[in-house]
C-alpha cells in the first residue's frame, strides 16, 4: 500500500513538471516562435530588420488583422463567422461604385459601405439567434450570397477609375485623395493597432466583452445568471461585420479598385490569425491581442520565406503547418 | 424452462473519500421481476453498475446458479446474459441511425468477424422480429432521433433482449414516462418475466413497485437493509425501511420573524410538465419543494425563472404582476436562481473563480462606459470566498479544478451578491459532501434571516424538514399536498411525493 503511494506521488511529481515545461510552451510558444523566425531570418538576409521592412510586414498584415478582429468577436461568444471574407467584398466594392459611379463624398461611401456590412451582419445574427441555424453552417451560405451579391452588384467586373460603363462612356467619378491615404503607411498601420487597442479594450475591460466571454464559456449558464444572450451574440455579429467591412474599406483605399472578390483570399488567414491567438500568453480563448500576434506570425512568415526566395506555391505549406502547430499547442492543453 | 439464480455477496466498493456500497447481499430469479429501492445515495445505481460490469475494483462474490462468475467489464457481464438499461436513454443511442441498426448495434460489433461488408436485409430483418416478438410497433428502418423517450427506451430494451438475455436491469425507465407509456413498458416486462428473464426494478414511485414487481429489496447509505416478497410488505413498512433512523442534527437553528408575501404564483402552467401551480413565498420564510426526481420541480424553477417557453400563469412579487419572459427579466426583477446541473447550467468552468462570482450582477463591478473595476471585482470574490467557505487557492483559480461541493458554493455565491428578493434553490445539495452541505444550509439561512424570500426544491425529504418553514408536495407537475414543516414528517411528505393521496 505504502510503496503504491509513494509511486504514485513520484509520478505525480514527474508530470507536475512536463505539465509546467508544457504550460510555459502554451503562454510563450507563439512569440518565441516569432523571435526565433526573425533571428532566422535576420541572419538569413540582414534586410528583414530594416525598419523599411518591418512597416512593410505591418502594412501587409493590417487588412487580414482588421478581419480577424472581427472573427475573434465571433468566436468569443462561440460563434464563427465565415461571411467575413465576401463581407470585406462587399465593402470594397461598395466603397469604390459610390466614388467612381456616383461621385459621392468620402463619408457618405464610406457611410454606404458599413451600413451594407451592417445588414449582412443583422442578416446573420437574425439566421442564427431566431431561426437557431448553427453559427457555421449559416456563415458558410451567407459566404457564397454575399460574394454573389457583390459581384452581381459590379456586373462581374473590376471597379476602378476611367472604367467603361455599360453604355460606352467613361466613369467620370473620382476617388478622393483623402480616402486614398486611409490604406497607405502610416495610416493603415494607426487603423489596425487602433482597431486591436479598442477591441482588446472592450473584450477584456467591459462589461460587454466580459458578457461575450460568459456566453462563448457556456450560454446556458449565461442566460440563467440573466444576461440577454441573443442581444449579445447579434452585438456580435454586427461587430464581426463592422470590422469586416473596415478591412474591404481599408482594402479598397490601398488599391484604389474593386477586384472581383478581393476579400475573399483574407478569411482563411484571418481565421488562421484568430485561432494562433487562443493560446497567446496562456488566454485560452479569442481574444484581440492574440489575434494580433497570429497575424504578426502569418506576416512575418510571409515576408521571410519571400525574402529567402521560397516558391509563393510553396509557403500555403509552411502556413499550414505553423497553424497546426498552434492548434496543437492549445488543444493538447484544453484535452 | 429451469429458472437461473443470481447471487451477490459482500460486495463493497468505495470511491474517493467516500465507501458507496458496504457488504452488500443481492439476489433474485429469473421469472420474477425484482425492485430495488432506497433514498438517494443509497447505492442501488451502484450496485448494479457493479452487476452489470461498470466497475472492476469492487471486492465481494457474484454467483450465478450457485457457480462463481467473474464480472469485471461490461462485456463480461453479457457474456453471463446480464443488461442494463440507462436511464439515460440517449448515452446508448446513435441519433442519426436507424431503429434496426441500434437494435443490431452490438451484434454488429462484436459478431462480424472477418465481414467486411453490412447486410441490411439481415439486421432489418433481425431487428424487426425482435420488435414483433415484443409486440412493440416501431418500424425498424424508422431513425431514432425520430422516436419518443419512451419509444427509445423500448428500442434499448429491444437490444438488451437482442442478445442473450438472462437479468435485465431497468435503471429508473419509468421516470420520464407518462401514464400510458408506462403501462406499455409494464407490459414489456411481463412478457419479459413470462419468457424467463429477471427483471431488476429502479423506481422512486412505490405504488407502481407494488404493481409489476414480485420482490423488493430495499437499500439505505450503501448497505442491504431488507429483501421481502411484496405480497407480505405495504409502503408504510417500505418507507420505513429507506429512512432508517433520523440523520444527525446539521440544520442551523434560528428563529426569523415572517414578513409579508414576497413571491406569489398563480396558475402556473408550462404546457408540458407543470400544472396549475399555486404557491406563495413569505419575506424570511424557506418554502420548500418537496417531490421525488422527476416530478416536476426542475421545470417548475424553470417557468419561474422565465427559462422555458410556453408558460402561463402569473407571478407577482410585491403584490406587482410582473412579465417574465426570459431570465434577463427575471433577475431585473429580482429573482435568483441556482440551477440543479450546475455544470451545464450554473457555473462557466473555463473561467475563474472571480469571473463565475461576479457574472450574474457586474453591474456592480463597472465603472463609467461599462468598464470593469477588477479592484473591486477581486475584493467581493475574496469577501465571498472566505464567508462561504469555498476550498479554492486563490480567486484566479478556474471553476473546473474545484470540487463538487466547491462549485456549488460558486454557483450559489454568485446570487448573494445581488440584491435579489426571491432566491430559488433546486437541488443545491446534490452531489455535495456533509461538510459543504452544512455550509450551504448556514447560508440559506442566512438570506432568510436577511427578510429574502427562499424556494428550497429537493428530493432529499430530511434536509426539507431540517431547513424549511413551510412545504409543498409535487407529483407529476402538480402541487399534491401543502403542509407546515412542523406538522409534518418524513413519511408522510413520501407518502404524498410517491402518489398516494
Amino acid at each position: 500500500m505504502s510503496v503504491s503511494k509513494v509511486e504514485k506521488n513520484t509520478s505525480a511529481k514527474h508530470s507536475k513538471r512536463q505539465f509546467d515545461l508544457f504550460d510555459f510552451l502554451y503562454k510563450y510558444g507563439t512569440i518565441l516562435t516569432i523571435l526565433v523566425l526573425i533571428i532566422i531570418f535576420a541572419s538569413a538576409n540582414p534586410a528583414f530588420l530594416q525598419s523599411n521592412n518591418i512597416i512593410n510586414i505591418l502594412r501587409s498584415i493590417s487588412i487580414v488583422t482588421i478581419i480577424a478582429i472581427g472573427i475573434t468577436i465571433s468566436l468569443s461568444v462561440n460563434g464563427f463567422d465565415l461571411s467575413v471574407g465576401s463581407t470585406a467584398s462587399l465593402a470594397n466594392a461598395v466603397v469604390i461604385s459610390m466614388f467612381v459611379w456616383y461621385s459621392q463624398p468620402t463619408v457618405l461611401a464610406i457611410g454606404v459601405a458599413l451600413f451594407a456590412a451592417l445588414l449582412v451582419g443583422a442578416l446573420n445574427s437574425f439566421l442564427i439567434v431566431k431561426i437557431r441555424i448553427p453559427d457555421m453552417l449559416i456563415t458558410l451560405a451567407m459566404m457564397f450570397i454575399i460574394q454573389g451579391v457583390a459581384l452581381t452588384y459590379t456586373r462581374g467586373a473590376t471597379i476602378s477609375q476611367n472604367m467603361v460603363m455599360p453604355d460606352g462612356s467613361f466613369a467620370t467619378g473620382l476617388i478622393s485623395p483623402f480616402f486614398s491615404q486611409i490604406g497607405r503607411v502610416p495610416w493603415i498601420i494607426i487603423i489596425m493597432l487602433f482597431v486591436v487597442f479598442s477591441v482588446h479594450i472592450f473584450l477584456t475591460y467591459t462589461k460587454h466583452g466580459r458578457y461575450m466571454y460568459v456566453i462563448g464559456g457556456n450560454a446556458e449558464a449565461a442566460r440563467l445568471s440573466g444576461i440577454p444572450v441573443n442581444r449579445y451574440k447579434i452585438l456580435a455579429y454586427l461587430l464581426s461585420a463592422t470590422f469586416a467591412a473596415i478591412g474591404g474599406i481599408v482594402l479598397a483605399s490601398r488599391v484604389m479598385t474593386a477586384e472581383i472578390n478581393a476579400g475573399g483570399g483574407y478569411l482563411m488567414d484571418s481565421v488562421a490569425a484568430a485561432f494562433i491567438g487562443f493560446s497567446v500568453l496562456g488566454a485560452g480563448k479569442p481574444n484581440a491581442f492574440g489575434t494580433f500576434v497570429g497575424a504578426v506570425l502569418i506576416g512575418i512568415l510571409a515576408n521571410g520565406l519571400v525574402m529567402m526566395s521560397v516558391p509563393y506555391y510553396a509557403m500555403d505549406i509552411v502556413k499550414g503547418t505553423v497553424l497546426a502547430l498552434a492548434l496543437a499547442l492549445t488543444y493538447y492543453k484544453l484535452k | 424452462m429451469v429458472k437461473s439464480r443470481l447471487e451477490m455477496k459482500n460486495i463493497s466498493i468505495e470511491f474517493p473519500g467516500v465507501k458507496a456500497l458496504d457488504d452488500v447481499n443481492f439476489s433474485t430469479t429469473t421469472e420474477s421481476v425484482h425492485a430495488l429501492i432506497g433514498a438517494n445515495g443509497a447505492g442501488k445505481s451502484t450496485l448494479m453498475k457493479v452487476l452489470s460490469g461498470a466497475y472492476d475494483h469492487y471486492t465481494g462474490d457474484i454467483f450465478i446458479d450457485g457457480a462463481k462468475v467473474h464480472i469485471r467489464s461490461p462485456k463480461e457481464a453479457q457474456n453471463y446474459g446480464i443488461q442494463i438499461v440507462y436511464q439515460e436513454v440517449d448515452t446508448a443511442l446513435v441519433p442519426y441511425l436507424t431503429v434496426g441498426e441500434n437494435i443490431m448495434l452490438i451484434d454488429t460489433v462484436s459478431n462480424m468477424g472477418k465481414k467486411q461488408f453490412m447486410n441490411w436485409n439481415r439486421i432489418h430483418k433481425r431487428a424487426q422480429e425482435i420488435l414483433e416478438s415484443m409486440n412493440i410497433h416501431v418500424p425498424s428502418k424508422k431513425l431514432v432521433s425520430e422516436l419518443t423517450l419512451a419509444e427509445k427506451q423500448m428500442v434499448l430494451i429491444a437490444r438488451s433482449v437482442s442478445q442473450k438475455c438472462r437479468f435485465l436491469i431497468l435503471d429508473e425507465p419509468t421516470a420520464p414516462l407518462s401514464f400510458s407509456e408506462t403501462e406499455e413498458l409494464f407490459r414489456i416486462v411481463r412478457d419479459l418475466k413470462q419468457n424467463n428473464v429477471g427483471v431488476i426494478f429502479i423506481s422512486h414511485r412505490l405504488p407502481e413497485l407494488f404493481e409489476i414487481c414480485d420482490e423488493i429489496t430495499v437499500m439505505r447509505n450503501g448497505k442491504f437493509i431488507s429483501k421481502e416478497q411484496i405480497k407480505e410488505t405495504s409502503i408504510n413498512t417500505v418507507v420505513e425501511y429507506m429512512l432508517g433512523e433520523k440523520l444527525e442534527e446539521q440544520f442551523p437553528k434560528y428563529h426569523i420573524n415572517i414578513g409579508n408575501t414576497v413571491l406569489e404564483v398563480k396558475g402556473l402552467n408550462d404546457k408540458e410538465k407543470i400544472k396549475d401551480i399555486n404557491l406563495h413565498v413569505k419575506a424570511g420564510e424557506i418554502v420548500g419543494l418537496a417531490g421525488l426526481v422527476g416530478a416536476g420541480k426542475t421545470e417548475f424553477c424553470k417557468a419561474l425563472f422565465g427559462a422555458s417557453k410556453k408558460v402561463s400563469g402569473e407571478v407577482l412579487i410585491n403584490g406587482n404582476t410582473l412579465k417574465i419572459n426570459s431570465p434577463y427579466d427575471a433577475v431585473l426583477n429580482g429573482l435568483a436562481l441556482v440551477p440543479e446541473e450546475r455544470r451545464k447550467e450554473g457555473i462557466l468552468v473555463q473561467e475563474t473563480v472571480a469571473t463565475n462570482l461576479s457574472a450574474a450582477n457586474i453591474n456592480k463591478f463597472t465603472k463609467i462606459f461599462s468598464f470593469l473595476d477588477f479592484k473591486k471585482e477581486k475584493t467581493s470574490a475574496q469577501e465571498l470566498i472566505k464567508s462561504l467557505g469555498i476550498k479554492t487557492p486563490a480567486e484566479t483559480t478556474r471553476v473546473q479544478n474545484l470540487s463538487g461541493g466547491n462549485q456549488q458554493k460558486v454557483a450559489i455565491g454568485k446570487w448573494l451578491i445581488s440584491d435579489a428578493e426571491v432566491y430559488v434553490f433546486d437541488e443545491p445539495t446534490k452531489g455535495v459532501d456533509v461538510g459543504a452541505k452544512k455550509d450551504i444550509f448556514e447560508l440559506i439561512a442566512e438570506l432568510a434571516k436577511r427578510g429574502k424570500a427562499v424556494i428550497y426544491a429537493s428530493c432529499e425529504l430530511a434536509e426539507i424538514i431540517g431547513i424549511t418553514d413551510r412545504i409543498y408536495v409535487v407529483y407529476d407537475g402538480e402541487v399534491a399536498k401543502e403542509v407546515e414543516t412542523k406538522d409534518t414528517t418524513e413519511e408522510e411528505l413520501l407518502f404524498y411525493s410517491t402518489g398516494g393521496k
